[in-house]
């Protein structure tokens, strides 16, 4: 046999758009999920994310996250990062374990470019959520004991010209959600609000505004979820996709609407009260 | 009992560069130019799915003449390559040299080890932070690579564009300066007859150095008509 020189054969052969095919094929172990560990529980080995919310409007979708990763009762970071730009029409945000989250984050956001490079053109948002699912079932050994990732992409759907949410459990389970959802363990709280809070057709302002209000809710009864530092000047992380495109929310106006609603909170801590209808008890 | 007939090394070596440089001339031409702000590459391709420019990494592009299945697969392999490497290090650890490389080397393989050589000729592009940064690669069949500065002509008329190129090109050019040469020499020397090319006819991108990140970008045929104005 001749002696391979160049490019080995697996990047000349035809077939796969997939960057995690590819990598599965060539070098599985780069891939996250892929590592082998003893018997036994992990949860308290490393870092983990906590809260994430999504919801819909007229113009989009927009995904917030709150800053904060904890280990048991420790604050291990303050100022984590969850939410991510994944293309130029979609986002996605992170609960979990946080180090093999934000890798999943990574090669998610490679495989979407692999596509679009390879093929010339951007996955469906229906393909970009099926793909996540799959990289997802590829950590289910690890989740199974006690490093769980799960993710929530949202984004705008070009075809339908409208934005999606979709969320998902440890075994890649994927769920398209209607109007919003949270993620995480301030979850619970965070989709309490927004059921209360949520408007069927909302502008881009009062979406991260509601957004901001569910993740204080969270942070008010999760202790794993970060509230707003105002000393430290550490803001929720928000993105925004519509028809122009993702982009993040510059700090400068989250920080502003952050004050204007700790300044709310100042009069009624338990944040705005939703109205009832007429004809209760008189 | 018949005695095969002996052929020298040097003939066969001969024989297969004949054949693929006949090859490449049959093809239409590709020029890739730097300018002001980044790199244009410019193509007389009417098809719009068929691609001869494309992007492989943030600040690397490619561009490619000849047999269009030999040339798809090294592009794919380059995009394979690139994401590969920046996933495993860091997205700035992804270089045009060290894909230049992978390429010579399976060119030079394939054009000695198989019996027919690709028919294509290649330029990796890599688009740096100010003019002099940036960086032509040429890759032709056998796995030669040359260091290129300013401009490649690719294709059956290189030599009569290159010629013209080496006249007219200047560092510092704007975009629609440049759009409009290339054009010029593509409908001039492009084919037997001289004609002017529309923007339809034309497969235009640029590596823009200003871009964030992806710095790849292709120009639309209502953009290119009004820098061809």
């Amino acid at each position: 046999m001749t002696p391979q020189l160049g490019l080995p054969l697996a990047y000349l052969a035809t077939g796969s758009s997939s960057f995690a095919d590819f990598l599965a094929d060539l070098a599985p172990e780069v891939l996250p999920g892929r590592m082998t560990m003893g018997p036994g529980e992990a949860t308290a080995l490393a870092p983990h994310g906590t809260t994430i919310v999504s919801l819909r409007g007229d113009f989009g979708v927009v995904m917030a996250g709150d800053r904060r990763a904890t280990m048991g009762n420790v604050i291990a970071q303050r100022d984590i990062e969850k939410v991510f730009v994944a293309d130029e029409h979609s986002m996605i945000g992170i609960a979990g374990t946080a180090g093999i989250a934000v890798e999943l984050v990574r090669l998610f956001q490679v495989e979407l470019e692999h596509y679009e490079k390879i093929e010339g053109l951007s996955l469906s948002l229906d393909g970009k959520a099926n793909r996540l699912a799959t990289l997802l079932r590829g950590n289910l050994g690890l989740a199974i004991q006690g490093l769980a990732v799960v993710p929530l992409l949202a984004g705008f759907d070009l075809n339908r010209e409208r934005g999606r949410i979709f969320s998902y459990d440890v075994t890649g389970g994927r769920y398209e959600e209607h109007d919003f959802y949270a993620v995480g363990s301030g979850a619970f709280f965070a989709r309490g609000s927004l059921k209360k809070l949520y408007q069927p057709t909302s502008t881009l302002d009062n979406a991260i505004a509601i957004a901001l209000e569910a993740l204080y809710d969270a942070a008010d009864d999760d202790s794993a979820t970060g509230g707003p530092d105002l000393a430290r000047r550490i803001f929720p992380v928000v993105a925004v996709a519509d028809g122009g495109g993702v982009r993040i929310i510059a700090e400068g106006e989250i920080a502003t609407m952050v004050a204007e609603l700790v300044r709310h909170r100042m009069d009624r801590p338990d944040g705005p009260a939703a109205s009832i209808a007429a004809g209760g008890l008189t | 009992m018949s005695v095969p007939y002996y052929v020298s090394p040097e003939q066969i070596i001969k024989d297969k560069a004949d054949f693929a440089r006949k090859g490449i001339a049959r093809g239409r031409s590709v020029i890739v130019l730097e300018y002001d702000e980044g790199i244009l590459f410019v193509a007389e391709n009417p098809s719009k799915a068929l691609h001869k420019i494309s992007e492989i990494y943030d600040r690397i592009g490619f561009a490619a003449v000849g047999k269009y299945n030999e040339f798809e697969n090294l592009r794919v392999a380059g995009v394979r390559l690139a994401d590969l490497r920046g996933y495993a290090y860091d997205r700035n650890d992804v270089t045009g040299r060290s894909l230049a490389n992978a390429y010579a080397q399976t060119l030079g393989t394939i054009f000695s080890e198989t019996p027919k050589p690709y028919e294509v000729e290649i330029v990796v592009a890599e688009v740096g932070a100010t003019e002099d940064l940036d960086q032509l690669y040429r890759l032709t069949f056998d796995g030669s690579v040359a260091d290129e500065h300013g401009y490649v002509a690719m294709g059956g008329s290189a030599e009569a564009i290159s010629a013209e190129l080496a006249k007219s090109w200047r560092s510092g050019l704007t975009l629609a300066e440049a759009l409009r040469l290339a054009a010029y020499l593509l409908g001039q020397f492009g084919s037997d007859e001289v004609k002017d090319l529309s923007a339809e006819q034309l497969e235009v991108a640029v590596l823009d150095r200003n871009r964030p990140r992806r710095t790849f970008h292709r120009i639309s045929v209502s953009t290119m008509n009004e820098l061809l104005r």
